[in-house]
């Protein structure tokens, strides 16, 4: 077949097949930013952010031996704290600020966002192509260092720890550990790429959305919804004996069902990325200007 | 203006950054072949074709490439290449992926998409290199390699910023040849070019820009009769100069008559090249000069600009 022919024979399959089209484009798009994005030096920030627990947990499975069951009890509302209180509050969101916003914002610094605008790629592929190459990454990310964590927390206690995980609550808390960190990069990792798509510099309105992931609480229950963490907390297994000021990232006002939390939070995902499909049609590649 | 499925239309476009102009009230409509944009820097060059490939919208107006505009970015962009003149790559990207990964995306099969890059990479020499990082490539062949990633899909508007910048001699010849290959195609190719004797030779037709405007658009010979108002350049090799000098000085249609450097020749500016013809023919039968050549200096690009805008359309 001559190069023309198979130019011409593309050409009327995909005016034909656009859904398939647009599938294979996002696998491609996929593919090139989870390469382009994973394991690159500019991401070592990103993989402290992940691993500082694990490393904490590492010192403390060699220093401390305590292996009574009321180190269990413990060592379960640590494990807690750090996957609510450090990886839902900070690690995941920071990460995801950093991973999300140079989805776009990153090929504007690096003068390269054109070569995604010149081929024949809806806008809205190109979005979603990139929010799942994003997604993919920080929950790979996150998960494995959460599954570290667990697994350095629990086997640290021999039999008490075996028997909890594996008889226990423990495998399904870490079910629920997987979903809380796969929701949060899902649910963060929406905002920060719409946030990209609104401002040049997403720092600042980032950090005003950490203030109002942080205070969300003390507002009306319809306002909580349009907040990340007010999902993910109603699906945490553990609930953390949190007392004094700290109390307002762990306390459920109004309690929900986990089935309601995660269509929520995937509602609220979807209603953004929707949103950043808008923002993107506004979104001019004028280099001079960032 | 209608919409029309050969033709490339601006239809009075427009372009604001903020209160900075980038072009204003832009209407043309461009047939297949090679047409070049011609102006210095700043003058809209690259801003019309950011906007004519959709990466930057018109503040008024609309642009029409075949009928498609680059808001139906499936279809257009299965007709449209486009070389920026942005001398930057992904991270880390070889020369055969920068090529075949865009393909894939417009929905080649693995096959389709090796056998298209292939033959890009020869058609831009860049063959040989192809499985070479892109950061450790030359200028020139970073430009080459760009060229070769805008015509792999057989574009049927292939838009040039620039596109000589940084080659070789050889490989801008094999370029040019290149261009007006696609163009006869039945093409479009549009070139925005500082290197104005070659635009000049490879044109079948010219857009000059100034500040933002498109000061004169069609064929070199109809531009030239755009500016007749303005004197017409003759440049007269003789054997005194100076005698030929003051002759046509004394003519009322001669602006200006200038001795250049080697001393045997005179640059004429006449508003009225006929009479001026006239007075050589008096001049070389008196025998007081004799003349060994006489030739317009104004029929090409350059010139024709120098009368529009005031500068030579060299690089600012």
């Amino acid at each position: 077949m001559s190069i023309q022919e198979s130019v011409a024979r593309a050409q009327s399959t995909l005016k034909e097949q656009p859904w398939r089209l647009f599938a294979s484009q996002i696998s491609i798009l996929v593919r090139n930013e989870v390469r382009r994005n994973l394991f690159t030096r500019r991401r070592i920030w990103v993989y402290l952010l992940a691993l500082i627990p694990v490393i904490i947990i590492l010192i403390h499975y060699f220093l401390d031996k305590n292996t009574s069951a009321s180190q269990l009890e413990e060592d379960s509302f640590v494990l807690a704290g750090i996957v609510q209180l450090y990886y839902l509050r900070l690690g995941i969101f920071f990460a995801c600020m950093g991973i999300f916003t140079w989805l776009f914002r990153g090929e504007m610094v690096e003068r390269t966002l054109h070569y995604q605008f010149l081929v024949p790629v809806r806008k809205e592929v190109l979005v979603v192509g990139k929010f799942l190459a994003g997604a993919i990454i920080s929950i790979a990310l996150f998960e494995t260092a959460v599954l570290a964590c667990f697994f350095l927390t629990y086997s640290r206690l021999g039999s008490t720890g075996r028997s909890y995980v594996f008889d226990g609550p423990g495998l399904s808390q870490l079910g629920s550990y997987f979903l809380v960190t796969a929701l949060a990069c899902v649910g963060f990792g929406a905002m920060f790429l719409a946030l990209s798509l609104l401002f040049k510099n997403p720092i600042v309105p980032g950090a005003m959305l950490m203030g109002w992931e942080a205070v969300s609480p003390i507002f009306p229950a319809w306002a909580q919804r349009l907040s990340v963490t007010f999902y993910l907390k109603h699906l945490c297994p553990v609930k953390l004996p949190v007392d004094g000021p700290m109390a307002i990232f762990t306390i459920v006002a109004e309690p929900v069902s986990p089935f309601i939390a995660i269509f929520g939070l995937l509602c609220l995902t979807v209603a953004i990325l929707v949103l950043s499909c808008f923002l993107i049609h506004r979104l001019e590649v004028t280099y001079t200007a960032e | 203006m209608t919409l029309d499925a050969r033709h490339i239309v601006f239809d009075n476009v427009s372009k604001f950054y903020g209160e900075v102009l980038g072009v204003n009230k832009v209407n043309f409509s461009l047939e297949p072949g090679i047409t070049s944009l011609v102006g210095p820097n700043g003058s809209g060059k690259t801003t019309l074709m950011n906007l004519l490939t959709g990466l930057i919208k018109p503040s008024h107006g609309a642009i029409y490439v075949l009928g498609l505009t680059p808001q139906q970015p499936v279809e257009f962009f299965r007709q449209v290449g486009y070389c920026t003149q942005f001398d930057s790559f992904p991270p880390g990207t070889n020369g055969y992926d920068f090529i075949y990964w865009p393909l894939r995306l417009h929905g080649f099969g693995h096959n389709q998409a090796r056998k298209l890059t292939n033959e890009a990479l020869e058609r831009a020499g860049m063959a040989p290199v192809a499985q070479r990082k892109v950061a450790g490539y030359s200028k020139g062949m970073r430009q080459r390699i760009r060229l070769a990633q805008a015509i792999a899909h057989h574009p049927s508007v292939l838009v040039l910023d620039e596109p000589l910048n940084g080659l070789d001699p050889m490989a801008r010849a094999e370029s040019i040849a290149l261009f007006e290959a696609i163009a006869k195609q039945g093409m479009h190719v549009i070139i925005s070019s500082h290197i104005l004797e070659e635009v000049d030779r490879i044109s079948d037709c010219v857009v000059l820009m100034s500040s933002g405007y498109v000061v004169a658009e069609g064929q070199i010979k109809e531009v030239r009769r755009e500016v007749r108002d303005h004197p017409m350049q003759i440049l007269v090799r003789c054997s005194n100069a100076a005698k030929l000098a003051s002759a046509a000085f004394e003519l009322d249609h001669v602006v200006e008559a200038k001795i250049l450097a080697d001393g045997q020749s005179v640059l004429v500016r006449t508003r009225d090249a006929e009479q001026f013809s006239l007075l050589l023919n008096k001049i070389v039968s008196s025998g007081l000069v004799e003349v060994d050549a006489v030739a317009p200096a104004d029929d090409d690009v350059n010139s024709i600009y120098q009368y529009l805008i005031g500068s030579d359309g060299g690089p600012a």
